[in-house]
């Protein structure tokens, strides 16, 4: 966990006072809507269909139980009792009246949450991996980078009016589960020759109107440069990114015109011409982030103990165990993942009583503290796995077991129309609907790993494109159209999904996802090749067959 | 317009002179880029001083060989979401030494101030009135500031730095 300090909560607490006289001039009317949209929108502030909507950060998906409980608060005292988690280590509350809005963000600021920069044109919430800090064969917490970045981007006097939004995502193993690769910049941790830590540096990628994979302009960024080298990208893209066309403002498109390779020499020749000593992190600075970075004092365990043997005879915990327990880099601990994604369920949603819950087991199995995943799931990280099967217990009366973590009804999905101003159509009705088909879990588990993502308009916020398959909600003559793409990941291997054929009606949709699993199970070559594996192997053709033979 | 300077409402030395407008022999001016570039050597000699209205789509560095001579730079937020003459303003205060007065225009308010002062800006014409009264007391609002620019405000990372060694001084 990394610890506020009276400097961290003094801004905050600056922030909650600024945000209250603002809330106070719109109210009497001194401030334009016009003007007042972009100061409520860089606190995280909406003007949805029914209401207000606003947006928390959950910096790189670290929780304290403390925090969560505050959430929960939060979602009782001024929404309706739940709250969305969002694919970028968000939680949004949608049903928020302007002038408690103030109160909302005072009562957050006490436990160190904030809404600052969560939308506008600005540097986004900086995310990282969820098991960052206990994932096995991790070269190091990104977490203490991505704090580091976190307080560089945070009101910042030259970027805070970029020509459109900026996103950071910043992974430290093998395996990216923060998706750099579809953000604005994507840092990959690793280390040079000499074991000094540094960053690959991708930028340009994103999804929206036009989806691009990162583009990687350097290959290692010492860590100490890497604030210096962050501020030259974004001062290029400040001056020179489009603000003629808002669908041509993220750097994606800059990077594309200009092309990677002059973006990455512009970017150079800034660097070069900048005066980088205020901003060069020496090691004691980088030890000054670090040592507020709190964690767990794990005990000496066996990795095998006799709880879970025992409860490996019940075959419902170990439906669950299997799917949603993931080992951890200190012996006699695991990660479980907790599904917020429950037959029929609106994807990413959690009660009020849900939170109270989690963080609850938090304190009692996770030394406090609680992660929130892209996937739009929690976690928590440090479990003993002597505490599974009384955890499992838990979780499982609090509706938090279900054992769909990675499969088919592990749905990412917007808000779509049944709350977003921007979508063309519904995205939740759709997701609710899958997770009725598969409600199986044989049936689940036989499929394997398959992501399904879902966006009610082009925006993309439900990562379509990245979806193994992905589904874009469109309207055609007033009506719920939907695309489906197949072949798409946001991983390591990150690839932007195809086209299968037309858009099908809403009520089709459903029937299409599960011709499309029919044709991959008939297709792949063995029980264990991935859907994703078997598309990139076949290609679209069969599925296509498949989807419009009958259509 | 009020014209905000030394953190206080002051009154403007400097008129807007347009491209097409007979330019006064003695007061001081502020004029477009392009009338600028047109003839600097000789804009520069006149007697009364000489300012320049710069945009925020063109470099600075055309504006480099002049700086020590101009009366003043005003850069220009032609709506406050463009942000990009906060880059050419921490470039002329940081990278090329400006010393002289750098002027905010354009849609100027109130909730920008501070980020303008840690960009450079020390001159203010301010949209409206309630903002320009409220100058003194909004860049009060904040007190702690992650970044470091040319303003010289420290940082929080080095006030921590700063405790740290306050502390094992200390003990």
């Amino acid at each position: 966990m990394y610890a506020y300090d009276e400097i961290d909560r003094t801004l905050i607490n600056e922030r909650v006072t600024e945000f209250r006289d603002q809330v106070k001039r719109r109210l009497s009317g001194e401030l334009s809507e016009d003007e007042f949209k972009m100061l409520r929108l860089q606190n995280g502030v909406y003007l949805q269909l029914h209401a207000y909507m606003f947006r928390i950060a959950i910096p790189y998906g670290t929780l304290s139980s403390k925090q969560l409980r505050r959430l929960a608060h939060v979602a009782r005292r001024y929404d309706r009792g739940y709250g969305h988690f969002t694919t970028r280590q968000n939680i949004q509350f949608n049903w928020i009246k302007l002038a408690e809005l103030p109160d909302a963000m005072a009562d957050l600021a006490e436990v160190g949450i904030h809404a600052m920069q969560t939308s506008g044109n600005n540097t986004r919430n900086v995310t990282s991996d969820q098991w960052a800090g206990v994932a096995p064969g991790e070269i190091e917490d990104p977490r203490i980078w991505s704090e580091l970045l976190r307080q560089y981007t945070t009101l910042h006097p030259e970027f805070s009016f970029l020509p459109r939004k900026f996103k950071f995502a910043i992974t430290a193993s093998a395996h990216d589960r923060a998706a750099i690769k579809v953000h604005d910049v994507g840092l990959r941790l690793h280390k040079n020759e000499h074991g000094e830590t540094g960053f690959e540096v991708l930028v340009g990628g994103g999804l929206g109107r036009t989806p691009f994979l990162g583009k990687s302009i350097k290959p290692f960024v010492h860590g100490h440069d890497l604030l210096s080298y962050v501020e030259a990208i974004l001062r290029v893209y400040n001056q020179y990114g489009r603000r003629d066309n808002i669908y041509k403002a993220r750097i994606k498109i800059l990077v594309h015109e200009l092309g990677a390779e002059k973006f990455a020499a512009e970017v150079e020749e800034e660097w070069r011409q900048m005066d980088k000593s205020a901003l060069t992190l020496d090691d004691a600075a980088i030890e000054e982030i670090r040592s507020r970075f709190s964690y767990p004092a794990y005990e000496t365990l066996p990795p095998m103990p006799e709880q879970l043997k025992k409860a490996a005879h019940d075959p419902q915990f170990e439906a669950w165990r299997k799917n949603s327990v993931f080992p951890h880099k200190v012996p006699g601990y695991a990660i479980v993942t907790l599904s917020l994604k429950p037959v029929g369920g609106p994807p990413g949603d959690a009660t009020a009583d849900q939170m109270d819950t989690v963080a609850d087991l938090a304190d009692k199995y996770s030394f406090g503290e609680i992660r929130v995943g892209h996937e739009q799931n929690l976690a928590l990280p440090h479990v003993a796995k002597r505490d599974l099967p009384a955890l499992w217990r838990a979780l499982d009366g609090a509706g938090l077991a279900t054992p769909n973590v990675n499969l088919i009804t592990d749905i990412i999905a917007c808000p779509g129309l049944d709350y977003c101003s921007l979508a063309n159509a519904r995205s939740i009705p759709i997701a609710q609907e899958l997770t009725r088909r598969f409600a199986n879990h044989d049936t689940a588990n036989l499929i394997g790993r398959l992501h399904v993502n879902i966006s009610g308009c082009i925006n993309a916020c439900g990562h379509h494109h990245v979806g193994h398959i992905g589904i874009l909600g469109v309207e055609k003559n007033g009506e719920e159209f939907y695309q489906i793409t197949i072949g798409g990941r946001a991983d390591e291997h990150a690839e932007l999904g195809n086209l299968i054929g037309p858009a099908v009606p809403y009520a089709d949709v459903a029937d299409v996802v599960e011709d499309i699993v029919e044709a991959y199970l008939a297709l792949r070559a063995r029980p264990d090749e991935l859907f994703v594996d078997t598309v990139k192997r076949l290609g679209v053709e069969p599925f296509r067959e498949r989807v419009y033979a009958t259509r | 317009m009020p014209l905000v300077k030394h953190g206080k409402i002051s009154p403007d030395p400097f008129v807007h002179v347009a491209d097409d407008a007979e330019l006064p022999a003695d007061s001081a001016v502020l004029i477009s880029a392009a009338r600028f570039l047109a003839d600097p050597d000789a804009l520069l000699r006149r007697p009364g001083k000489t300012g320049v209205i710069w945009p925020n789509s063109r470099d600075v560095d055309d504006l480099v060989p002049y700086l020590e001579r101009l009366g003043a730079v005003a850069l220009v937020f032609p709506t406050f979401r463009d942000g990009r003459a906060y880059s050419q303003a921490r470039l002329l205060r940081e990278r090329y030494g400006y010393r002289g007065e750098l002027r905010a225009t354009g849609q100027v308010l109130r909730d920008q101030f501070v980020f303008m002062l840690r960009a450079g800006f020390n001159a203010f014409e301010v949209k409206k009135d309630s903002d320009a009264a409220a100058f003194a007391n909004t860049i009060k609002r904040y007190s702690v500031f992650y970044q470091p620019t040319g303003d010289g405000r420290v940082t929080a990372l080095h006030r921590r730095m700063q405790q740290r060694h306050a502390e094992s001084a200390s003990l």
